[in-house]
């Protein structure tokens, strides 16, 4: 199955299911998990399905497209259930199947791996899904967003599209996949962005530009929290976490300062979740007969 | 007498967590029963990744009644004093009766309750058990509040074959359960255990963690055999990959041979700890060998090759990451990575990294005559013993730390001592850990263990209670042991530079670690009062000490000692004086008093001499020439006599005895 049919496969199980087919948030991140479908919409009663591809980026993950496994760009796929159904496992199963993998000829496992994500001072427990001992996707039962108790609680699926494909097709190498089923490689699309953008990554980036991009992104984000317009200000907060990346992947990070600035980063992240919320509160009262 | 059988069926439970979740499933239902007072014969738990279950047999049908009489106000106390009984006993007025005794007539409540049927009482200790779990981390999903280790999906509950009546959070109980997750995930009901352990068999569930154990580790040895290999035992993997199926099937798969020149450190650790692979040796060589055993949790429906296939791939991925690192790391030197420990914080009041290695280094040179081994080997190891904490493969696989930096150490030409000591410096890590012997090793190993030591008593950082974030009492143990077991001869107070009560916590520590080996804590204080900060004396001390006071001349020796310093602490006290002076022997005035002081004289020559060349069990011996004519003098003489001269005289005979007595140990804080 060429990777893009994989994504509409995907795509079309999970619109069945009934999930709001997203289009891919317009910012850098490095997780789907950052898009605020996911992040923000964690949070209060409102029910919620959601799916979507989200490009990742991932500056310290770069190889000069010269390893087969790592990419500082790759895609994941994005689900999102809120509360989360009692057949998540078996709907997750299912999206497997539809993609074309087997469970009666591979040895499909959940495998404890709780989640957390310090940047966003979110927490949940779940697994990784090994399928013949290979990593596929993640799955997390969401249990805080922004320091929040998520209630109801969302189930968040995210399958590593790469992974998956290679491991579909067969395939050893990441950019010898078969993108389209009609002659392109994901080498012919992808390889030399990750040549450049390694490049961009590790040498040319002006650090000094980007500490600047960092303080910016934290000056408009806080600016914009006091103006209760959350979802602008969780946007500038999306660009300090990527910034800070950039920045890691540059080395000019210490290990020391580096707590401090997930703190920062986490710091506007639930600045703009409690912004949500307070900015939601009264519909969730009268809707959701809901209480902070 | 009925059997009971409960099992409660989840979403995948981590396999860390199972044992310890059967345990508690059994002791809180036991105790539960128990309470309410149901007996039981026998209980069994069970833990499988989806379910862990409960089986209790002899359980009577119900409590039995029970009736109590309780005591309370006089019959012509006030109204609202009697009222307030009723409520605190549950009764009404017409429950109570009048009895008189000795102080009175007395109101008694005769409490008397029918016994419950057991099903209720299982329903509502069923209810409170997994209420109260006490899972490590728990969650809750979807609308519920209830919280589980992962989502719970059905509870099976029987009491006498027949289900019982209870609800949890929306869940209730039935007599049903699911077998294996993709080869049987039909519903089924059982009646009782032996047919609820035989459906789940027959729906591809082994229920018995330890049956499943055994099947991994047989199936394991036999497709190691039938490819010329050694499966190298792992109860501990067994036990987790036991935990993470239901239907254990276990593979043999092979990965390519050049991965081997990897260190097989880093290669065992891919397979194992990320992939839960068991990995075979060529039983020629004692080398790993490039087949390893990975456990399915289905019967492919083909002949297992996809799923073969699908592990080497990602093995083959995790391994060429490896190799990348290995071989990035091996084209610099361990000199190159100095200048990047500058930027690791070690902790914010000692400093980075690198001037922990500084100190390191200083320390390490000091030790090296002390140990015996070459300055610059030591001063070579020291510089060098943290170097591959910023090496691309420790960074990967943060365990092999000290163990890549020999390997690196070993490409660029060191010397095996230096080596080895970059590779056992951090040894050792326990009580059970092996202890480096090489004298390298031993003063790198003794160099960083001090340095943190010092470094975090320095900034008070000393270990409280059970808190320990540092741990400072491995290192003062792992000090102790490099020391001791090395017969390493040093004045540790020589080492700081100023009282930190460090060798405090090193008595301490020694009491422990010798405690663990049959020695009395008493005898250690005994030697450690004597102020000697030299680990290996105060261990042969303590031995002949020890030895010494087994013998009937030690314990009665011990005994005429603190008879004497219980005379002499009642008598300087009463005179306000000491009586540490010289005796005068004409003022003794009795011959016994004057044997015991030309015992005394031989002993302390004796005891003096063997102490000079660390005979302790000399100075015992000697000491114990002192038994007899004290036993003789307590006899006939008196000491407080009213000759005051023949007072002061045998009281200050006893004071050189305590004097004498304790050049070996403080025999005051020995107990008996």
């Amino acid at each position: 199955m060429p990777f893009q049919k994989m994504i509409l496969t995907l795509q079309n199980y999970w619109a069945d299911q009934g999930c709001a087919i997203l289009q891919p948030y317009d910012l850098e991140m490095g997780a789907g998990t950052f898009h605020p479908a996911t992040t923000l919409r964690a949070l209060g009663p409102e029910p919620w399905k959601a799916a979507y591809v989200q490009p990742c980026r991932r500056p310290t993950d770069g190889r000069y497209g010269e390893n087969p496994n790592r990419l500082q760009h790759y895609y994941q796929f994005q689900v999102i259930l809120k509360p989360s159904p009692e057949n998540m496992q078996e709907l997750y199963l299912g999206s497997l199947k539809a993609i074309g993998i087997d469970a009666a000829l591979h040895d499909i496992r959940f495998v404890e791996d709780d989640w957390e994500s310090p940047t966003l001072g979110a927490w949940g427990l779940g697994w990784e899904v090994w399928c013949d001992g290979m990593e596929v996707s993640q799955y997390t039962y969401f249990q805080q967003v922004g320091g929040y108790d998520c209630r109801p609680v969302s189930g968040e699926l995210t399958y590593g599209l790469e992974r998956l494909a290679m491991f579909v097709q067969g395939v050893d190498n990441v950019y010898e996949l078969d993108f389209n089923g009609a002659g392109i490689s994901y080498g012919d699309v992808y390889l030399e962005n990750e040549r450049e953008q390694s490049a961009y990554n590790f040498e040319i980036a002006d650090t000094d530009k980007l500490f600047e991009d960092f303080r910016k992104a934290q000056d408009e984000c806080a600016k914009l929290l006091e103006a209760k317009l959350p979802l602008p200000a969780y946007e500038q907060c999306i660009k300090s976490s990527h910034t800070f990346n950039m920045l890691d992947a540059r080395g000019v990070i210490s290990v020391t300062e580096r707590q401090a600035y997930i703190g920062r980063v986490r710091d506007l992240a639930k600045g703009c979740c409690t912004a949500w919320m307070e900015k939601n509160a009264e519909r969730w009262r009268d809707k959701y007969d809901w209480e902070a | 007498m009925a059997d009971l059988l409960i099992e409660l069926f989840s979403e995948e439970i981590p396999a860390r967590m199972q044992v310890r979740a059967a345990d508690d499933l059994k002791r809180m239902m036991a105790d539960a029963l128990k309470g309410a007072g149901l007996s039981f014969d026998a209980a069994d738990a069970y833990a499988t990744p989806r379910r862990l279950a409960l089986h209790m047999t002899g359980i009577p049908e119900s409590t039995p009644d029970v009736r109590e009489e309780r005591r309370g106000p006089r019959a012509d106390a006030p109204e609202k004093a009697i009222e307030g009984f009723l409520r605190g006993a549950g009764v009404a007025r017409e429950d109570l009766v009048e009895r008189e005794d000795k102080k009175g007539t007395f109101l008694y409540a005769i409490i008397e309750r029918k016994g419950r049927a057991a099903s209720d009482v299982i329903a509502e200790a069923l209810s409170d058990t997994i209420k109260n779990f006490p899972w490590p981390k728990s969650q809750r999903w979807g609308d519920g509040s209830l919280r589980w280790v992962r989502p719970l999906h059905s509870i099976l509950c029987l009491f006498d074959g027949a289900a019982v009546d209870m609800e949890v959070d929306g869940i209730r109980a039935g007599d049903s359960t699911r077998g294996h997750r993709f080869m049987a995930p039909e519903e089924f009901t059982v009646s009782d255990f032996a047919d609820y352990r035989q459906k789940l068999l027959d729906h591809k569930v082994i229920l018995d963690a330890g049956r499943r154990q055994t099947l991994v580790r047989d199936t394991a040895q036999t497709l190691a055999s039938a490819a010329g290999l050694e499966l190298v035992e792992d109860t501990g993997l067994i036990a987790e990959v036991a935990g993470l199926v239901e239907w254990p099937v276990p593979m043999i798969g092979s990965f390519d041979a050049s991965f081997l020149e990897v260190p097989e450190e880093v290669l065992i650790l891919t397979m194992k700890k990320d992939q839960k692979y068991l990995v075979t040796r060529d039983p020629a060589t004692g080398k790993l060998a490039n087949k390893f055993i990975f456990t399915a949790n289905i019967e492919p429906s083909d002949d297992g090759s996809a799923v073969t296939g699908g592990n080497e791939r990602v093995l083959t991925a995790r391994l060429s990451d490896a190799r990348f690192f290995y071989e990035q790391d091996l084209k610099g030197k361990l000199e190159d990575n100095l200048p990047a420990l500058e930027d690791i914080v070690f902790h914010k009041d000692l400093g980075t990294v690198a001037e922990r290695v500084e100190r390191i280094r200083k320390l390490a040179v000091h030790l090296a005559p002390i140990v015996g081994c070459d300055p610059k080997e030591a001063d070579q190891a020291a510089e060098l013993c943290k170097a591959d904490l910023v090496s691309g493969m420790v960074y990967e696989f943060p365990e092999v730390q000290g163990v890549m930096g020999r390997y690196y150490a070993q490409a660029q030409g060191e010397s095996d001592a230096v080596a080895d000591a970059i590779r056992d410096h951090y040894a050792p890590l326990g009580p059970n850990d092996a202890c480096p012997s090489a004298p390298v090793s031993i003063t790198v190993a003794l160099a960083e263990k001090l340095d943190t030591l010092v470094g975090f008593f320095g900034i008070d950082q000393k270990p409280t209670g059970s808190k320990d974030p540092y741990a400072l009492r491995r290192a003062a143990l792992g000090v102790i042991r490099l020391i001791t077991e090395n017969s390493i001869r040093i004045a540790l107070n020589q080492l700081f530079d100023q009282d930190l009560g460090l060798l405090t916590f090193f008595g301490d520590r020694l009491k422990v670690q010798q405690r663990d080996k049959g020695v009395r804590h008493d005898l250690i204080d005994a030697v450690f009062a004597k102020g000697d900060d030299d680990l290996v004396r105060v261990l042969n001390r303590v031995a002949a000490l020890s030895g010494f006071l087994d013998t009937d001349d030690g314990t009665n020796l011990l005994a005429g000692f603190k008879r004497a310093a219980n005379i002499l602490k009642i008598e300087e006290k009463k005179d306000g004086s000491s009586y540490d002076k010289p005796v005068d022997v004409s003022k003794l005035g009795a011959p016994e008093a004057e044997a015991l002081s030309d015992a005394l004289a031989r002993a302390k020559e004796g005891a003096e001499n063997a102490l000079i060349s660390e005979d302790f069990e000399g100075a015992m011996a000697a000491l114990s020439g002192l038994r007899a004519p004290i036993d003789t003098f307590f006899d006939k003489v008196i000491v407080n006599a009213d000759d005051a001269d023949a007072r002061a005289s045998r009281l200050a005979l006893l004071a050189e005895i305590r004097t004498a007595v304790n050049t070996v140990a403080d025999f005051s804080v020995i107990e008996g």
